[in-house]
């Protein structure tokens, strides 16, 4: 019975989880410390839990939709309501659980290497709150299905997020990358409520499918999509938008870090949606899909070759985070390109999508891997800057083996997940325009350079005196790191069974936008 | 016409505030410039919300007539107390930043190049 | 520092009121326009009134920072107790169990215009209160730390 009555509210569950330990986070560590850490992870294993389970249930059985305060969750249209599906309305398809699964993942080992990692820090009640309602923010946005829920659950994505970038006052530095933070995402959660707006006022409606279903693409719906690009480029952090980025990753704690790599992606997932399901059939797949694969393009480009001169171990990878995001755009790009024609999409549009999509969930592992142990290193030598760091390897073996998983994957180099995906990426590519895939090899070998650098710089060398302390990291960090390199790894070497079993139906299900609006208003669309 | 004012006015809004946001170098008229286009995106959520001769949908004593859907005024109040807490944050960050550096400027804050 | 006398007791006098008018727009939240949000909000101000008139050392006697969290947790959690009970009564989350039920907040309303049933819309009102003494501790918090942040002390 008990788990009868789980199985049917997981999509709830899925918020009120997180959302409940947020709230009596602080509660709990005004009890006791241990008791507060055990909490914490406590509530983020239940929330993974409850993801694993809903990706079950959708995978198995189909679309789940979750309708807020009717009387059961499956009844989205109520009966006086003359066929308008007003109330907030969860639609989680295949693609939403895809964007779930992989942030209560990183989530959990974020949590898991936070909790020694930020041990020496005040004000962790907060802190811990925070994370928690910033996964709140992030699972809302991947699975709402209604516009303006959308724009709530980015707002308290990049609310929890500002706060925690600045939550390391020291100095100012990291207020100053949280004000800058808090100020573009605020700009681009009201640009966001302003093509809502534009929507409400056309179709009378804030629900994705039934827009979608009336989609007519005039001039405001044209306005509207410009404006909801921008602003969720702005928010994924690709060029030319991405000048938050490096700040904000470089002066946040680095749990923190790892975790606003997901929150991009949750508006990334927010592009993906709006193009797919919002537009889809109406829109000029041909100039929409080039306008993303040239976002793709330059974001590889120019965050690769900022990442090169930089100092700061944190800022060089931020610049790869955008260097990266330009894989998944340029992927989808090409399968959105091609979107009209069924052959080309049969031949390589399709396994482009894939490759992008497969890209997003490789990315936050292993770049989540990277920022732990940029910040393993900043916990124990106290500073981000590589001039100064060298000889660490000879006593933080763990952090350096993990370090190398996570160079080489985000490099490409196989056994590890990134190359999957890439190489997928790259096959596709070249057989829709040979020379964007020549450019993403080039990236990649150019990320590839830059990590040699920087692992030869942090580890290489002799033992320098002023690391004569450094030891190897606690357990719990450790623990959080392996997490994501075992992931890292088994991603790596069973890319097909994760492609089989996630990234397809997610595909799909992007594609599909007849079903997802039959999911919602019921029969065929 | 008349009834085109409310979203000219929200659009002039909006663009002052923007302008404001990238022209000025006081962080906190940055601020402020936020809080306008917030505002004009209000006025512009709740003019789209307006019908001819509406009433409020408030049906305690209500005098009878049509009523205005009131989706539009509870977006418009969700967004109102985003931007409390937005704005709140916002002016705390510009308070530390202030007691850290000793100046509000954006020319001389500017830390974080590169 | 403290202002003048005149300041000072009007603002004691005062104070009730606010308080007292605050709690109206909140309990009447399902009838008038206000609710939780803005009758918090009012609430709110009456501490801003107190923090004008008397110096800082005596509210911080008064209002501690602990007891401001705590009332804003009590809140929070009321709001969700509220939405879970729902689900634990086998419907959906945020379903609205109270209305129509007879028990509190559950008279039934016809539909039209009506005088104003204050013991009507089940858990909407459950959730204004709920929302109200939320803000009421969020804002006294935020206007605390804006406080102490002025002063150049304690941080955050």
């Amino acid at each position: 019975m008990i788990t009868g009555w789980i199985m049917e509210n997981l999509p709830a569950l899925l918020l009120a989880v997180p959302m409940l330990g947020a709230i009596l986070t602080p509660l709990v560590g005004k009890v006791s410390e241990k008791g507060r850490n055990a909490w914490v992870l406590l509530v983020s294993l239940a929330a993974l839990c409850v993801a694993a389970l809903l990706t079950n249930e959708v995978l198995s059985s189909g679309t789940v939709i979750y309708t807020f305060g009717a009387g059961t969750p499956a009844s989205a249209i109520p009966a006086d309501s003359g066929g308008l599906p007003f109330r907030i309305i969860f639609t989680v398809d295949a693609m939403s659980v895809f964007m779930a699964i992989s942030a209560s993942i990183v989530g959990f080992a974020v949590t898991l290497f936070s909790i020694a990692g930020d041990s020496k820090m005040s004000g962790k009640d907060s802190f811990y709150a925070l994370l928690l309602l910033m996964q709140v923010g992030i699972l809302g946005m991947v699975c709402t299905g209604d516009m303006f829920n959308f724009f709530v659950f980015l707002e308290i994505n990049s609310l929890a997020g500002a706060a925690l970038v600045a939550s390391r006052v020291d100095k100012g530095y990291a207020v100053e990358a949280g004000l800058k933070y808090a100020v573009l995402s605020t700009l681009g959660g009201l640009l966001v409520l302003f093509a809502v707006g534009l929507f409400y006022g056309q179709y009378d409606a804030l629900n994705m499918a039934v827009i979608a279903d009336s989609m007519q693409f005039g001039v405001l719906d044209k306005i509207a999509l410009v404006l909801l690009l921008v602003a969720l480029a702005m928010k994924s952090g690709a060029v030319p938008m991405h000048f938050w980025t490096p700040d904000a990753y470089s002066m946040a704690p680095s749990s923190v870090t790892a975790f606003l790599v997901v929150a991009s992606q949750a508006s990334l997932y927010g592009v993906f949606r709006v193009v797919f399901t919002l537009y889809n059939v109406t829109l000029d797949y041909a100039t929409i899909g080039w306008i993303i694969i040239i976002l793709g393009v330059l974001s590889m480009f120019i965050g690769v070759t900022m990442a090169i001169p930089q100092k700061d171990v944190k800022r060089l990878m931020a610049y790869h985070a955008v260097s990266q995001t330009g894989y998944m755009l340029l992927g989808v790009g090409v399968g959105l390109a091609v979107l009209g024609n069924a052959a080309m999409m049969d031949a390589f549009g399709m396994t482009a999508m894939e490759g992008g999509l497969f890209h997003i969930i490789n990315h936050a592992m292993y770049k989540g891997l990277l920022f732990l142990t940029a910040g393993a290193i900043f916990y124990q030598a106290g500073t981000r800057n590589l001039n100064k760091l060298g000889g660490l390897g000879h006593e933080m073996k763990w952090t350096m083996v993990f370090f190398i998983i996570g160079a080489l994957a985000i490099a490409g180099i196989p056994p590890f997940n990134g190359f999957a995906s890439k190489l997928m990426i790259y096959e596709s590519v070249f057989m829709f325009s040979p020379i964007l895939s020549i450019i993403a090899m080039v990236v990649s070998i150019l990320t590839l350079a830059s990590f040699v650098k920087v692992f030869h710089s942090m580890f290489m060398g002799p033992k320098l005196p002023e690391y004569e302390g450094v030891r190897e990291v606690p357990r719990y960090m450790l623990a959080g790191m392996g997490i994501l390199a075992l992931l890292v790894i088994l991603f790596g070497v069973f890319p097909q069974q994760v492609v089989d079993f996630l990234i397809t139906p997610a595909a799909t299900a992007l594609v599909d936008q007849g079903s997802y609006i039959a999911a919602v208003l019921g029969g065929g669309a | 016409m008349i009834y085109n004012l409310p979203f000219i006015a929200a659009g002039l809004i909006i663009i002052i505030g923007i302008v404001m946001m990238v022209t000025k170098k006081n962080l906190i008229r940055i601020v402020m410039g936020l809080a306008l286009v917030e505002a004009g995106v209000n006025l512009f959520l709740v003019a789209t919300g307006y019908i001819e001769n509406g009433i409020a949908p408030i049906f305690t004593n209500s005098p009878g007539g049509e009523m205005v859907f009131p989706t539009v005024q509870a977006m418009t109040l969700t967004n109102i107390v985003i931007g409390i807490a937005t704005t709140a944050l916002l002016l705390s960050f510009v308070m530390i930043i202030y007691k850290k550096y000793g100046t509000v400027d954006v020319d001389k804050t500017g830390r974080l190049k590169g | 520092m403290n202002m003048s006398r005149i300041v000072r007791s009007t603002a004691n006098i005062l104070f009730p009121f606010i308080l007292v008018f605050g709690f109206y727009i909140i309990v009447h939240g399902h009838l008038t326009p206000g609710g939780g949000f803005q009758g918090g909000a009012v609430a709110a101000t009456g501490f801003v009134l107190l923090l004008v008139a008397f110096s800082p050392d005596i509210i911080r006697d008064k209002f501690s920072f602990n007891s401001m969290k705590y009332t804003e947790a009590l809140g929070l959690l009321l709001f969700i107790i509220t939405a879970f009970v729902a689900i634990a009564l086998g419907t959906t989350f945020f379903f609205n169990w109270l209305a129509n039920g007879g028990i509190i907040f559950g008279e039934s309303v016809a539909f039209g215009a009506n005088p104003g049933i204050l013991n009507s819309a089940g858990t909407i009102p459950l959730m204004n209160v709920a929302v109200g003494i939320e803000v009421i501790g969020a804002m006294g918090l935020i206007i605390m730390y804006m406080l102490s942040g002025i002063e150049g002390g304690n941080k955050e």
